[in-house]
């Protein structure tokens, strides 16, 4: 029984839980209640992304009704991989989420924050797992408003104006999105995204398909950040809660992006749509501005989580560009880095957010010499640097190899040279960090803390490390979601 | 021109006043307020479409052959929801931001500089908005 | 405004009304305009009328915040359990067909059950955001929109 419905389950058991978790209340058991729920949720996700590479696509009528009248729930394997790196992450942190709030939140509304992580968790698995356009929104929704409270429940000055301003720019984005839905439907009288497949190219040369397009690209564009619709994202993984930042890092944008390749090749045909291919050669300049100016933003500053989080806008747009080539080894490296990036990040902010507990402080110079006090984290932080800048035997070196491979292919020679920039350029921002980090000179007290709250970073760095050293699962599985979303055999 | 598309000019009306408020003012909560008339623009975008000339309304009936669509009213109703609650949480925030700045005019809310980070961040944020 | 006898005199007799109306809006949603959402806005509206005249501490003795939250939580369990019975009287998610044995009144059942716990999450949430944003003290609810936002995916689920 539960085989049959694992599908619906992902997404429901994280839904219920959150009220469950409300009616605990402070008790103790609420966390450990969390952590269950989403191991087990986790558990069922990789048995799903197994179903998916024998079987194929999954697919669940809610109500039992069929599909282009209700609404249909569909796993692909793209879709299976993300939801894997999201309840994988999830898992791993929740046990942890107190621990890493503790010193910024009170006790009385850490129970507040674990509702929320669970709702955004469910937002994030909904918006994989639904094949429904409308869906969609309603996912992006529930994940962005658990994200604005999340950010603001530290109650600080400046994360409450982030979460406001991100507010704002994140609704606009959720309701262009909504316009880019409405006005397909209007056009086609469904919201099923595989139906909408089927309908679209025979409107696919009406205005209305193009404006629809745009709308629905911007819409995502501003949730996944990407330039220079990133504003948004600087002040918010400068100022929200730190733990809470590891986690959005990880994956908010990433499931954003998925949206994205999901409605660019999976709803609309841009092959038939005259703005089709411009759309594409756009966003590849978005991306490679993204690169460069993301690197040489974060070379600039000073502050370790603004550092990551350009590096973050320029990450994206590698993403992006792998998107935007729409050719089977792109789209592939696209996926790759997804994967890995949300490793990456998630690893490299809890490690910030360990080495910040205490002082408070992000510059460099305030975490100056704690790599040597807190070995494990400082050697974490080494293998998620490394894997930023692609260095051999991480994650980070495949994607770009990837990456590099479908430029190649594509003959796009001076997106390579852009590519390469940027990959200096994150080696000056990653030294900066390491060699504060690892600083001899300065001689700091030696502070005790819970070694438990290594255990995530180890795990995320171990998931770097791995991919990078045997990375023949990963690239298999993306090689396959990557034909699947491109439509090929 | 033709009757039918009254609404929709109305809705590109909205949604152009909305737009304007959100980035013109400086006051949050008229931020807050133009993007509910932006959200509601494109409710009523949804509702039109819906609507179907002669059409009764969608409960089942053996005198009437023809119905509005009742489709686009539930998916709004969805939306209504999620634009009350995206309101209510920017209220909250307005109220917390007042609390901790003392005023609501963005043009006056700066990022502290005690981190001396986002000079570049908190520039691009005003052009943003 | 709590000084105003006429007030609220005429809010004694129009606050049942509010409420009956409320309940028949939940009920009579199966067969026409209405519903739990609208019929939990009634509702809600009348939780806040009764704020409005008798003060925030009678209202708070009257429905205290606590139980707001469990009425928002239950709400939100009993739409995602009628659900879930679905699945475990060998239907679908939400497949009311076989809540009963006969599928009509199963379909039935399910509706109802469902508008119920939209009507209990949305009166509450309603209710809780206008203490929320009444309260002079520090002592905030704990965060209204997050029920909010999970409500609102009830709908199309």
């Amino acid at each position: 029984m539960i085989a049959q419905h694992a599908q619906i389950l992902v997404v429901i058991l994280p839904l219920l839980c959150a009220p469950l978790v409300l009616l605990l209340g402070k008790s103790r058991i609420a966390v450990w209640f969390t952590v269950g729920v989403l191991s087990v949720n986790a558990l069922l996700t990789w048995w799903l992304l197994l179903q998916v590479l024998t079987i194929g696509t999954l697919r669940y009528s809610l109500g039992n009704w069929p599909a282009p009248w209700g609404i249909e729930y569909r796993l692909d394997p793209l879709g299976a991989l993300l939801q894997v790196m999201i309840a994988s992450i999830a898992a791993v942190m929740a046990p942890f989420l107190r621990k890493l709030l503790a010193e910024e939140i009170g006790s009385s509304r850490q129970y507040a924050a674990l509702v929320a992580f669970i709702l955004l968790t469910a937002g994030l698995l909904g918006i994989v797992a639904t094949g429904d356009a409308f869906n969609v929104f309603v996912f992006l929704e529930i994940s962005s408003l658990s994200t604005y409270a999340l950010i603001a429940i530290a109650d600080k000055r400046d994360a409450l104006l982030a979460s406001f301003r991100y507010l704002i720019v994140g609704t606009i984005g959720a309701t262009f999105f909504l316009i880019g839905i409405g006005l397909v439907y209007i056009l086609t009288g469904t919201l099923n995204m595989d139906d909408l497949a089927v309908r679209l190219p025979e409107v696919s040369h009406t205005n209305t398909t193009q404006i629809a397009l745009i709308f629905v690209t911007i819409g995502i564009a501003i949730k996944a950040a990407i330039w220079p619709l990133h504003a948004w994202l600087i002040p918010c993984y400068s100022y929200a809660p730190r733990g809470i930042v590891a986690f959005l890092a990880a994956l908010s944008t990433k499931v954003a992006l998925y949206a994205l390749a999901r409605f660019l090749f999976g709803v609309f045909p841009l092959a038939d749509m005259p703005i089709g291919s411009v759309l594409l050669e756009i966003l590849q300049l978005l991306a490679i501005a993204a690169m460069l100016i993301g690197s040489a933003a974060a070379i600039a500053h000073s502050n370790v989580r603004a550092v990551l989080a350009y590096s973050s806008v320029a990450q994206i747009g590698y993403i992006t560009l792998g998107l935007a080539l729409a050719t089977s080894a792109g789209v592939t490296a696209a996926i790759i880095h997804m994967f890995n990036h949300a490793f990456i990040k998630g690893s490299l902010f809890m490690c910030i957010a360990i080495l910040a507990t205490g002082s408070g402080k992000h510059t460099l110079e305030s975490l100056k010499g704690l790599g040597h006090r807190m070995p494990i984290v400082g050697i974490a932080l080494l293998i998620g640097g490394f894997s930023l800048i692609g260095v051999p035997l991480t994650s980070g070196f495949i994607s770009k190899w990837f990456l590099i491979t479908a430029l190649v292919q594509a003959e796009k020679w001076i997106w390579i040279v852009a590519v390469l920039l940027s990959s200096v350029m994150s080696i000056i921002y990653v030294w900066k960090i390491v060699e504060a980090v690892f600083d001899k000179s300065d001689d700091k007290q030696v502070r005790s803390y819970d070694l438990s709250v290594d255990i995530p970073i180890v795990l995320l760095a171990a998931v770097s490390l791995y991919i990078g050293i045997n990375s023949s699962a990963l690239v298999s599985t993306a090689e396959q979601a990557s034909k699947w979303l491109l439509g090929m055999p | 021109m033709d009757s039918q598309l009254y609404n929709y000019w109305l809705v590109i009306l909205l949604m152009m006043t909305g737009l304007y408020a959100l980035i013109a003012r400086g006051n949050l909560i008229r931020k807050i307020i133009g993007l509910n008339i932006f959200q509601v623009s494109v409710f009523m975008l949804y509702i039109s479409a819906g609507f179907i000339r002669e059409g009764a309304a969608p409960i089942l009936s053996p005198n009437v052959d023809v119905y509005s669509n009742p489709l686009p009213h539930v998916l709004i109703l969805t939306a209504i929801v999620v634009s009350v609650a995206t309101t209510a949480l920017g209220l909250a925030l307005v109220i917390r931001i007042k609390a901790a700045f003392g005023s609501i005019d963005d043009d006056t809310l700066s990022y502290s500089s005690g981190d001396s980070a986002t000079e570049l961040s908190i520039k691009t944020q005003k052009s943003s908005q | 405004m709590s000084d105003d006898i006429i007030l609220r005199i005429v809010g004694k007799f129009l606050i049942p009304l509010v409420v009956v109306f409320a309940l028949y809006v939940q009920f009579h949603g199966e067969y026409g305009p209405g519903g739990g959402f609208q019929a939990g806005v009634i509702l809600g509206a009348a939780l806040i009328l009764y704020r409005l005249l008798f003060g925030d501490a009678a209202a708070r003795k009257a429905v205290s915040p606590r139980w707001l939250r469990l009425q928002a939580a239950v709400g939100v369990l009993l739409y995602g359990g009628t659900g879930v019975a679905g699945i475990l009287l060998q239907g679908q998610f939400l497949e009311y067909n076989v809540l009963l044995t006969d599928p009509i009144n199963g379909q039935h059942l399910g509706i109802i059950l469902i508008e119920l716990g939209v009507l209990l999450t949305v009166s509450a949430t309603i209710t809780a955001l206008a203490y929320t944003f009444s309260a002079d003290s520090e002592e905030h609810l704990s965060d209204p929109q997050v029920d909010a936002s999970s409500q609102s995916d009830q709908l199309r689920s």
